[in-house]
């Protein structure tokens, strides 16, 4: 098969995943757990085949861009949007990283809840995961195959959608799994902020359209020396808000920390590995568009950069064991979009491959040790002595349910501070969390090492300020992935369930070694002086050049990163955390902890500043304007009165009652007093009725007569 | 020797005992006196037919009072059972109590 | 000055004078008196105009038979005074007043339309009584055959009427 014919095969990285959750949605019922995850998962890993199969046609052939007709979809007018699969450089990446990232999540899946749904006491809820699951894979796909703006919005949306469907997928409970709207609600605030980001996007769109009057890649590349560098600016920042919302940048990060209360699996696919990073893949993909406006790019880079910094923080003071790594994907996110910002695309994207790595690595072992946790939960309940495994199931569910009022009581798998000496119950999942944490906090020769230390030598060489903010940032990555280690994995167990946790089967680490192999060796991807992944992305991106590697910067960062684990060994390990101690860095740092700890009080001040005087302005409008004047004046008084003085005054009163019924009533009327009085001739006397027929006689001869 | 009597004279007198007749019929109660006055009515009928048959020469006229009388005497017998009927229930022969008919 | 027109002259004021004896008398059995007389006179005329046989089945059946059965009627009940009458206080004017319109009327449609002044067409001598009884019966009993047989079954319905009227219910007495 030649390679444009492997092209051809591009529409099956959307159409696998859908077929997959075709069969699982409507035959799942039937099929077996196994069954339905294996589907899933050969539906995900066929699509990985085709990224690869795609990968080779374009490594052996000249690499230059194929663009795959696929459908007509919007014909009117000047608009006239195909589906179109644009398979280039950039794009294969991106499918490879889904597809494959995603397939080994998918396979995790299948046994992360398994156990999860039985935890939960929802069983059929696992069908529902995987459909969810693969329609994300598709979507995902759409945006970053699609050969125009119009199809990445549609991607773009779709995984927005199937990111509420997940954050929200216990949308009956919250994350410890008591009755609550909680989940749902961190659903609707992912999909409301996204909506914010979305808007600017939009914009973008629409001014786009305006002046050139296509949404094709191609045409808008092509055209856009010619158009005033204002209008690029204008629709430079507008993607940005965009980028900002979807890849949680400041100031729309806020929904990315509560999207935790979705499955771990979904935390790693969809909020760490590929859905945030679609920001990034857009920033990337418009750079013909942020390459003409320098300040958009100024603006781009320093929002990375401060959200980088700014994120790295809170990570710091958090105590959830996911939380601590939604913060730090929202900094690492700030790097590739400060990368991607200063025109360092290859950095930026190379971050993005290696981060998904890691951190799905890094997730998914968090889920490993959550799962762990609560393996030893359920133990340590069942040891306690409550006879059948599954009355005591109940009992222990109807005892969480009534105590759901205490707060206490509930006990809190992903809570770091009831962790501690988990590597001796849980050695896989140390080791491999131990690779991604250092992967993470870029030690040399791990993948995070490779391609932190490109951004920030672009950055030494573009941008000395974000340069700064980026280099305290991965101090503190270090540090709180350190504390995190540490506190996890190290020291005495601090409640009696940590005692009690267990390794989790083969079906989730096998996939986790594999990540971690991948977060050893992505640096490989593009090694100083071979730069492999420079070379592929500069058949799309027009001139990206290799970055320099800078012994400083690299030695640098390192330095400063040993330091920060050195620095949390001492804080975390050298005395380790007490049962019920408080967090030795609140000592040292004392209110600025307590700032950390409580995130910059920006959802509070969102809160008060936002949402609150959205729900006033939602009332206002609810209560005044609907209910009083629409509802109250215009509808009860003005129309409903009307009408009703109409009917009752006019048309009642006056036309049927004094008309209408006048006219009936008073031909009864007249019947009724003519009968009356005719009643009278009726008198019963015969003579009477025989002067009646004399009258008669008299009367017809008197007409004979005078006729 | 003999006055030729004009027509218009027995029809005259005709005329008179009718109209006596139907007075008779409506200002007496007396049932009995009502029947009677009925057949005073019938009997100046009669007296125009047979002036009328003389006047023309044909026996016709005579005939139909021959017929009339044969009429009058069967509502005579059927009228006073009727009449003795009523006053077995009624006691009493006054027409003017007899409005059990009143509208 | 004829016997004839002095005769009808006093036949019909006595006609007229017994009518209005019938009229006006509160005794039943006078009023019947009267009728009888009025009767009798009604068959002189019938005399007069050369109609034997009605005026003497006038005498029989009317002045004879009829009167009979009213007398005897009247025997039954008792002929006694009704109470003054209550009600139809106008009954009395309008029937006078109808009935003297009626008399006018017929008066009017008697000499001034009709002009039925002529006089009758023979005398009563050119009259052969006995070929007109013939020329009567002939017609009777041959033109007139069935109404003839109708009237007697006329006669006989009534008879069985009068009884079915008059005869007690079984029971009744009873009752």
């Amino acid at each position: 098969m030649g390679s444009s014919g492997l092209f051809s095969l591009v529409p099956l990285i959307v159409f696998l995943p859908v077929a997959g959750l075709l069969i699982n949605m409507i035959f799942g019922g039937r099929l077996s757990e196994k069954t339905i995850g294996a589907i899933a998962s050969a539906a995900t890993g066929l699509a990985f085949v085709i990224a690869v199969l795609l990968g080779v046609a374009l490594w052996t052939g000249s690499g230059e861009t194929v663009v795959v007709p696929f459908a007509d979809w919007i014909h009117i007018g000047d608009l006239n949007v195909a589906w179109n699969f644009r398979v280039d450089t950039l794009s294969v990446l991106m499918m490879l990283v889904v597809s494959g990232v995603g397939t080994l999540i998918h396979i995790y899946a299948i046994g992360y809840m398994h156990e999860d749904v039985r935890f939960k006491h929802d069983i059929p809820r696992y069908r529902r995961f995987f459909v969810f699951m693969n329609l994300f894979i598709a979507m995902m796909m759409i945006l970053v195959s699609g050969d125009s703006y119009l199809m990445l919005f549609v991607g773009w949306e779709g995984v927005g959608l199937c990111s509420f469907l997940l954050i929200g997928f216990w949308y009956d409970m919250d994350t410890l799994g008591r009755p609550s709207f909680a989940n749902s609600n961190a659903a609707k605030k992912a999909f409301i902020t996204n909506r914010i980001g979305d808007f600017g996007f939009l914009i973008a769109g629409f001014t786009m359209f305006w002046w050139f009057k296509s949404l094709n890649f191609g045409d808008v590349f092509s055209m856009a020396t010619t158009i005033p560098a204002g209008v690029i600016l204008f629709i430079t920042i507008f993607l940005l808000v965009g980028v900002a919302g979807k890849s949680a940048q400041i100031p729309l990060f806020v929904w990315l920390p509560d999207a935790m209360a979705g499955p771990t699996p979904v935390s790693a696919l969809i909020h760490a590995a590929t859905m945030v990073t679609a920001g990034v893949y857009l920033v990337a993909r418009s750079a013909p568009l942020y390459t003409l406006a320098p300040q958009a790019q100024t603006t781009v880079a320093l929002v990375g950069g401060i959200t980088a910094l700014f994120a790295a923080t809170i990570a710091v003071g958090q105590y959830d064991i996911k939380k601590v790594l939604a913060y730090s994907t929202i900094s690492q996110l700030g790097f590739m979009v400060a990368a991607v910002g200063m025109g360092a695309f290859v950095a930026g994207m190379f971050h993005l491959v290696t981060h998904a790595f890691f951190k799905a690595l890094l997730f998914l072992s968090a889920g490993s040790v959550i799962l762990g946790m609560e393996r030893g939960h359920h133990h340590l309940a069942h040891q306690e002595g409550h006879g059948s495994p599954e009355s005591a199931d109940r009992e222990h569910r109807q005892q969480e349910l009534s105590d759901s009022g205490h707060l206490e009581e509930v006990f809190d798998p992903g809570d770091m501070r009831n962790m501690g000496g988990l590597r001796k119950q849980m050695p896989v999942t140390f080791w491999l969390y131990l690779i991604g944490a250092l992967a993470l906090a870029g030690i040399f020769p791990l993948a995070g090492f490779w391609s932190k230390d490109e951004i920030l030598a672009d950055a030494f060489q573009k941008f000395p300020a974000v340069y700064w903010l980026l280099t305290i940032a991965a101090f503190l990555t270090a540090f709180y992935m350190g504390r995190q280690v540490w506190m996890v994995f190290f020291g005495k167990p601090r409640h009696a369930v940590a005692e009690k946790a267990e390794e989790s089967p083969k079906v989730i680490t096998v996939p986790l070694m594999v990540l971690a192999a991948l977060a050893i060796l992505g640096g490989a991807l593009n090694l100083p002086g071979i730069h492999t992944l420079t070379s592929w992305l500069e058949h799309t991106i027009a001139g990206v050049e290799a970055g320099e590697f800078n012994f400083l910067v690299a030695g640098l960062s390192t330095g400063l990163a040993l330091l920060a684990i050195f620095l949390s060994w001492l804080l975390y390990e050298r005395q380790p955390l007490a049962e019920g101690q408080k967090d030795p860095l609140k000592k040292l740092l004392g209110p600025v902890f307590t700032v950390f700890e409580r995130k910059y009080w920006v959802d509070e001040f969102y809160w008060a500043v936002f949402v609150n005087r959205y729900v006033d302005i939602a009332r206002f409008l609810a209560n005044v304007i609907d209910g009083r004047f629409w509802h109250d004046f215009v509808h009860e008084k003005v129309i409903a009165g009307t009408y009703n003085w109409l009917s009752r005054t006019v048309l009642d009163l006056g036309v049927d009652r004094h008309f209408i019924d006048a006219i009936a009533n008073g031909l009864g009327e007249l019947t009724k007093r003519i009968s009356t009085s005719l009643r009278r001739l009726q008198n019963g006397f015969v003579r009477s009725y025989a002067l009646a027929v004399l009258l008669g006689v008299v009367v017809i001869v008197g007409y004979l007569l005078l006729k | 020797m003999t006055q030729i009597i004009p027509l218009s004279w027995y029809l005259a007198v005709s005329m008179l005992l009718f109209s006596m007749g139907a007075l008779g019929v409506l200002i007496r109660r007396n049932p009995l006196i009502i029947f009677m006055s009925i057949e005073l009515m019938l009997n100046a009928a009669n007296l125009a037919f047979v002036a009328f048959a003389r006047s023309f020469g044909v026996p016709t006229g005579q005939i139909f009072v021959f017929f009339v009388m044969t009429v009058s005497a069967a509502e005579v017998a059927v009228g006073l059972a009727l009449i003795i009927i009523i006053f077995r229930n009624k006691h009493s022969i006054d027409v003017d109590l007899m409005n059990s008919l009143k509208g | 000055m004829d016997y004839t027109l002095i005769l009808f002259i006093i036949l019909a004021a006595v006609a007229v004078a017994s009518a209005a004896g019938l009229l006006v008398s509160r005794n039943t059995v006078y009023a019947a008196l009267f009728l009888v007389l009025n009767f009798a006179t009604v068959a002189v005329f019938y005399l007069l105009l050369g109609a034997p046989f009605i005026a003497l089945a006038q005498v029989t059946i009317y002045a004879g038979a009829i009167m009979v059965l009213f007398l005897f009627v009247i025997m039954l009940l008792g002929a006694d005074k009704l109470p003054k009458a209550k009600g139809l206080p106008w009954q009395r004017p309008l029937a006078i007043v109808l009935a003297a319109v009626l008399l006018v009327e017929a008066g009017f449609l008697l000499f001034q339309r009709l002009q039925l002044t002529a006089n009758l067409a023979s005398p009563e001598a050119s009259i052969n009584t006995t070929e007109a009884l013939q020329s009567l019966a002939k017609t009777l009993f041959s033109q007139y055959l069935l109404p003839f047989e109708v009237t007697s079954v006329l006669l006989l319905v009534a008879m069985i009427g009068v009884i079915v009227l008059t005869k007690k219910e079984k029971g009744e007495q009873e009752a």
